[in-house]
């Protein structure tokens, strides 16, 4: 499988797979158990779901790791078990893609703040991330993606702590940016541009943005983004905010509009499209035929 | 000296240490400590929240701002030990049982206790029958829940039904929040409130909760 960033240096646009958490829950996760509880118990459940992704057309499949770093784990009583619960998460994945996709490791939000706003120390959150990603890199991932992250700090001790593991794995970084009257903020109060100048100064090979609240927010988010770097872009949107309709939870944004949509975030330069939170593996195939229709 | 505006000023900066050593300082000059806790310390979370409502700041400087808040209380508690601090009502709150996301409950116990409220803070992962037992026991007024997963929202009507079927919803009222929920879902299971974010949170349990 030919490498990734040479492909998007070559002007590839990429397909990212779409939401595991909401995928999980539909398969049972209890309440009380994080996702990444599967990893020990039903790995079977997460070859699934990369199946399904792999048959939509993604070219980068997650793992479920999100919540794998030990200070996250540790809410559950499972922080003495990161490597673990990395490396099998990896393993299903890898099971079935083999070289088909990207397998990409996952590596979301501590939880935590950084010391002054909360107790901890930078090294210490880079010595968190260090674990984790030593994990993922180890058990095989093609890249690390830091993402979801709110705090600019945070997310660069994640990048360092990847460059430092694995100099020649591609990193992709993205945050969640909301919609203020002053234009766009993470709950932290970083701007569009001070994350795009500070990922990739600390490493990261693409950056961009995640989750949010649906495709047209993160159309306006990716012309941000594309004002303050030369670096391939990624933009992962979920499906709008959940709405609960009839006791059930339903995600207001479909795979044909959201599909229509990747037109836009293509003509604006995007690298890779794929998608977070509500979004199914409908999404992604559809998000790929959006993708091949303008490419071929 | 008037240490009262300067109190406020240093807790917006989220200077602790200063907050600390002007509240010491204006107790030394004898000023009424309820008027160092409402003219001081809740006077500059009232400007904290406000900024932060309107975009001006954003969690970090109301992280801080709390932080010199806990400072300042912290040295007032002693002056208050009769009949503890003055407050505006009881509040207990937490992450619904299932849920360990804290940083939204997080902000809405800093903006209550901002504010004037006793807040009993439960944590996360708090089953129904704790939010009762605690409010009861506290003689709270208001049971306040949060929840980030859809999964963990139907804990809430457990709540709020174990409370209808005590015949306590006269004395504790309920309010909800968090991304996936709505004000239909509040209605939908019978909730008093639904805030759709910690300064509107402290707007609605005002309401819920009459002035003495």
């Amino acid at each position: 499988m030919k490498a990734m960033l040479e492909r998007l240096a070559a002007g590839d646009v990429l397909v990212a797979d779409g939401a595991m958490g909401t995928m999980l829950m539909e398969r049972g996760l209890e309440v009380g158990k994080p996702p990444e509880y599967f990893n020990l118990t039903r790995q079977e459940v997460l070859e699934e779901i990369a199946q399904e992704y792999l048959d939509a057309g993604a070219d980068i499949i997650q793992t479920n790791t999100f919540g794998g770093s030990r200070l996250k784990l540790m809410e559950y009583s499972l922080g003495d078990r990161v490597e673990e619960i990395n490396r099998n998460a990896v393993a299903a994945v890898k099971k079935v893609v083999q070289d088909r996709s990207y397998v990409s490791g996952s590596c979301g939000p501590t939880g935590q703040f950084l010391k002054p706003y909360g107790d901890i120390e930078a090294a210490q959150m880079v010595q968190v991330f260090t674990e984790q990603i030593e994990a993922l890199v180890k058990a095989g991932v093609d890249t690390v993606c830091i993402e979801t992250m709110i705090d600019l700090q945070e997310a660069v001790c994640a990048v360092k702590a990847a460059k430092r593991i694995a100099r020649s794995i591609p990193v992709m970084a993205t945050m969640t940016f909301n919609q203020t009257p002053k234009g766009f903020y993470t709950a932290m109060g970083v701007t569009v541009k001070d994350a795009m100048e500070g990922l990739p100064a600390a490493g990261a090979d693409i950056v961009g943005s995640n989750c949010g609240n649906g495709v047209e927010k993160m159309i306006l988010i990716a012309r941000e983004i594309k004002k303050y770097t030369n670096v391939p872009v990624i933009i992962q949107s979920n499906a709008g905010l959940p709405e609960l309709r009839n006791d059930k939870v339903t995600y207001p944004e479909t795979p044909e509009f959201m599909a229509e949509k990747v037109a836009e975030l293509l003509a604006l330069g995007v690298s890779i499209v794929g998608g977070c939170c509500g979004t199914t593996p409908a999404h992604t195939r559809a998000m790929r035929q959006a993708v091949d229709g303008r490419v071929g | 000296m008037d240490f009262v505006p300067e109190i406020s000023k240093a807790l917006q900066a989220g200077n602790s240490e200063a907050v600390a050593s002007l509240v010491k300082q204006a107790i030394d000059d004898e000023m009424p400590p309820g008027e160092v806790l409402d003219k001081g310390l809740i006077a500059g979370m009232n400007v904290i929240g406000d900024k932060y409502k309107n975009h001006e700041i954003f969690l970090p400087e109301v992280l801080l701002a709390a932080k010199a808040m806990y400072e300042g209380m912290d040295v007032l508690k002693p002056m208050f030990l009769k009949d503890g601090i003055p407050t505006l009502g009881r509040v207990v709150i937490g992450t619904v049982r299932g849920d360990i996301h804290d940083i939204g409950k997080n902000l809405v116990v800093i903006m209550l206790r901002g504010a004037g409220f006793d807040v009993v803070d439960l944590g996360k992962d708090v089953p129904p029958k704790k939010f009762i037992d605690v409010a009861v026991e506290k003689k709270a007024g208001v049971i306040g829940m949060s929840a980030l997963l859809t999964t963990t929202m139907p804990v809430m009507k457990e709540v709020v039904e174990y409370l209808r079927k005590e015949g306590l919803t006269n004395k504790i009222k309920t309010i909800i929040g968090g991304a996936p929920v709505s004000s239909d879902y509040a209605r939908h299971i019978g909730a008093d409130a639904y805030a759709y974010d910690s300064m509107n949170a402290v707007e609605c349990i005002k309401k819920l909760i009459p002035v003495k």
